[in-house]
């Protein structure tokens, strides 16, 4: 079992210390000095309890996204859609928040979230319910909706939900109520804590609960799940609304807790960091937590080593990328440490991505 | 002259808690077929995988020509003279035959594919060995004992000396397969050298030169045709006497279970597959469907448990319609079904063995209450599943996917008889099964008949239908040409009909 772990873990790290080394050749061969650069970046993203308070905001809508990308995979399909799953989470969300006034905190908040969990489940839902009724592919659908969202989110932040206050121009919300915004303890947001309960939930989800099981057989050999009498169709679409609730519900946490407001173009890209967060997890639902923080604390403390070390901050895009390289081919990393590697020890990542 | 082709000296292959192969020492000497026996779990697959290359041996060696040989992976063994027709084949379903077999040794002309170039080598080929295709086939429209013969053209069109068959013969029909074991005598005849592994004693007799039989990953015999007979060779691999032929009862049947009626299915290509078919099967007794392979037999399974809608006709259970029902309101009905294609249906490959044992039940109780998975029960159903078939298996934590073939066919037959069932349906049931658990599951068929379960039998193996049925349907070109009682059929008649021919 151990040795299974570890060999479930050892290609996400070395992947991880890999990019890191890469990324420590560029920054030499700019002329700079990794040791300073990276000891600006975690006392960036970790140094303080604003660092830190940093690092779990940018890490939170990363695990939404991420375990967005897992669950679908869970069920063999790969949500491209995240992104506009979020843009209509957030949204949808922000109105809620900024639109009713008058209500308690403990109902304002969660209302405020669960639509933008609803929204995203739609907007996941219509491309799962496609795929279940006429085939088409999940990845067409969902990246046509992905520029219907950023238009329909646009559109909305820009003309009826704009704000009007003082001499705004920006296409963007007015700010939510107070009695919807995420609080923080401390260092700690609350969106964070709900992010890894909801992780933990996905895991118990998949793991424990029949429909989880059917999930999995879904997505590992569908032929055995119609065989065994699950309603494949249904299993994807409504997998693909889950997924799409993850990402919505991301797309909420960052509206109400982070930025207090929808803004157009704010958001951009997050929902594709997932799939690189699902991929360095290994489509694990818990291995999300850590991909998200590792890579919420490069981008939290990018900022601090651009101005300490003069080291461009998209130095950490580039690493994200190798990583991401190098979890995708992980062939390379056997190739480089020379592990011995047998057909007999097939490590499986699953049915695979993309298939139709 | 060489004296080994191909061999393997003291090698040991261990898998987390399985020692698959134990000190094994074999050798193959050219223009000679050697078949490997064994039970099911015996190491035969980890040998010859070892041999090509796709696992590598924890201690000892290949031999290749004489040769000791570190082989790197299957492409090494290749560009060794070796190949290997894998009981899955690795075909591409929607490219041409001819594209199939010269893929990744294609003949190009200034740096393009010279397709006319293939074909005509193919065609050679074919025609030297008997081994007719046609070439511009696409390999998913073919039946599978013309993919195999794509396969078996594939290694031989990069001039393999060594032609390695894992139970080439499991997935044909008796006519496909004596072809096959021509085609294989023809081939040693210009000095190939052939290692052929089958679960079926009378092909091992009629074509083997040396025989070696594997038992828990040892070699714990070798002997020639001309020294052993089938009983001699299964007390061998089964280290007991087996009966080769399961003793049964006269059959006391009930009221009709499964009714059929006006039957019309059409086939993947929207041909039709079943024409207008009516039939019974009633309690207590085991209907044989007897037939060359695609003659409606997978359409008629698949209509029945619900995977496939019919366009016409009737069935009921009890009374009860059937038509429409989805596979689950038909399992519901007490209908078991052990699959013809096991890992397409049967089994997921990745689920752990306890997993797959309630692959079709998990939702109900005691598996599952409210959503929630149970997993101590899960875990105690699987464990007896696994010790009453005597499925081999160091834990039911286990993917499925390390079990041998045979033993995941047992994992599936025992999941499927651990219900109260009123109709069996079982498609292939000992398909790569050996011969030990053979009789231990035709033995388990007739306790469901005899305590009033219908059985509906298919299977390819007329021997199989022949000593488990007691009627028999013959199936040709989707309709039945016959009802026969099983005490008066034969051998001949049967195989007469099979043709379509009738008196
Ligand atoms: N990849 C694997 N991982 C773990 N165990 C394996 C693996 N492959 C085979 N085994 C185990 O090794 C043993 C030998 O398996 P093998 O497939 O060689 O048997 P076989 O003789 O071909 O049987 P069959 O007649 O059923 O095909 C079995 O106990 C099997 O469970
Ligand atoms: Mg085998």
């Amino acid at each position: 079992m151990s040795r299974s772990v570890f060999r479930i873990v050892a290609i996400p790290f070395m992947a991880v210390v890999f990019g890191v080394l890469i990324g420590a050749l560029l920054i030499v061969s700019q002329g700079g000095s990794p040791a300073e650069a990276y000891k600006a970046l975690l006392v960036g993203g970790l140094g303080d309890s604003d660092a830190v308070l940093r690092t779990l905001q940018k890490a939170t809508p990363l695990i939404f996204g991420g375990l967005a990308v897992a669950f679908a995979f869970k069920a063999g399909m790969f949500n491209i859609g995240g992104q506009g799953q979020l843009l209509v989470g957030a949204v949808f969300a922000a109105g809620v928040g900024f639109g009713i006034d008058g209500l308690p905190v403990l109902i304002h908040l969660p209302a405020a979230l669960i639509v933008g969990a609803v929204a995203g489940a739609l907007w996941g839902g219509i491309a799962g319910t496609l795929k279940a009724t006429t085939g088409a592919h999940e990845v067409i659908v969902t990246i046509m909706l992905n520029f219907v969202a950023g238009n329909l989110t646009d559109w909305l932040a820009a003309n009826p939900w704009k704000d009007n206050s003082g001499s705004n121009i920006v296409a963007r919300t007015p700010l939510v109520e107070n009695s919807a915004t995420i609080p923080t303890i401390g260092a700690v947001p609350v969106g964070f804590l709900l992010a890894v309960a909801v992780s933990v939930a996905c895991w118990l989800v998949l793991e424990r609960t029949s429909y989880g099981f059917e999930v999995r057989s879904v997505g590992h050999n569908r032929h055995a799940a119609q065989y065994s009498g699950m309603k494949v169709g249904w299993i994807m679409s409504s997998t693909m609304a889950v997924s799409g609730m993850l990402a919505g519900l991301g797309g909420a946490v960052e509206s109400l807790g982070v930025d207090g407001r929808f803004e157009a173009g704010v958001n951009v890209g997050l929902g594709f960091e997932g799939i690189t967060i699902a991929l360095l997890a290994r489509a694990n639902p818990l291995g999300v937590i850590p991909a998200a923080l590792l890579v919420g604390l490069m981008e939290a403390g990018a900022a601090r080593m651009q101005y300490k070390s003069d080291v461009a901050p998209e130095l950490i895009d580039v690493i994200q990328a190798l990583i991401l390289f190098f979890v995708a081919a992980p062939i390379i990393i056997r190739w480089l440490l020379r592990m011995r590697h047998d057909n007999s020890e097939q490590l499986q990542l699953g049915a695979g991505w993309g298939k139709s | 002259m060489t004296e080994t082709l191909l061999g393997a000296r003291k090698v040991r292959k261990e898998f987390p808690g399985v020692l698959a192969n134990d000190d094994i020492s074999i050798s193959l000497q050219p223009g000679r077929i050697l078949a490997l026996l064994g039970e099911n779990g015996a190491g035969k697959s980890t040998l010859v995988n070892i041999l090509f290359g796709m696992y590598r041996p924890d201690e000892g060696h290949v031999i290749i020509k004489d040769e000791i040989v570190d082989l790197r992976g299957p492409d090494e063994a290749i560009s060794r003279g070796i190949g290997m027709v894998h009981q899955h084949f690795q075909l591409v379903p929607p490219m041409r035959v001819v594209e199939n077999i010269v893929l990744g040794a294609e003949p190009t002309r200034r740096g393009l594919v010279d397709l006319d170039e293939a074909r005509t080598r193919v065609i050679a080929l074919s025609e030297r060995y008997g081994l007719e295709v046609d070439p511009d086939a696409l390999v998913e429209d073919l039946p599978v004992g013309m993919q195999q013969r794509v396969e078996i053209l594939k290694a031989l069109y990069r001039d393999a000396d060594v032609l390695i068959l894992d139970e080439p013969t499991g997935v044909l029909t008796p006519q496909e397969a004596d072809h096959l074991l021509g085609v294989l005598r023809e081939l040693t005849e210009t000095g190939l050298g052939i290692v052929f592994i089958t679960h079926k004693l009378r092909e091992v007799l009629a074509i083997a030169d040396d025989i070696v039989v594997l038992r828990n990953g040892q070699v714990v015999g070798e002997t020639r045709p001309s020294d052993t007979d089938e009983s001699d060779l299964a007390e061998m691999m089964v280290g007991r006497n087996v009966m080769l032929q399961v003793e049964k009862s006269v059959s006391r049947p009930g009221d009709p279970v499964l009714e059929v009626k006006e039957l019309e299915v059409k086939d993947d290509r929207g041909q039709i597959a079943l024409d207008s078919l009516s039939f019974e099967v009633r309690a207590g007794e085991i209907l044989g469907v007897a037939g060359v392979e695609g003659n409606g037999q997978r359409e008629l399974v698949e209509a029945i448990t619900g995977l496939r809608a019919p366009s016409v006709g009737v069935m009921k259970i009890e009374g009860e319609e059937l038509t429409g029902e989805s596979p689950r309101q038909i399992t519901k009905k007490g209908v078991a079904h052990i699959p013809e294609d096991r890992e397409k249906h049967g089994v997921v490959a990745i689920y752990s063995l306890a997993e797959n044992t309630i692959l079709n039940r998990y939702h109900r109780k005691p598996f599952s209450i409210r959503g929630i998975l149970r997993r101590d029960v899960i875990r105690s159903h699987a464990q007896d599943v696994v010790d009453e078939f005597d499925v081999r298996t160091p834990s039911i934590s286990v993917p499925a996917s390390s079990l041998s073939g045979g033993n995941k066919q047992k994992l599936i037959v025992g999941r499927e008889f651990s219900d109260d069932i009123k109709l069996l349906i079982a498609a292939q049931p000992t398909r790569g099964i050996d011969i030990g658990a053979i009789e231990f599951i035709h033995r388990r068929i007739l306790e469901q008949r005899d305590k009033g379960a219908a059985v509906l039998l298919v299977s390819a193996e007329l021997d199989e239908i022949l000593g488990l049925s007691d009627r028999i349907a013959v199936l040709y070109d989707g309709k039945i040409m016959d009802v026969v009682d099983a005490q008066e059929a034969n051998r001949e008649q049967i195989g007469l009909l099979m043709a379509g021919i009738t008196d």
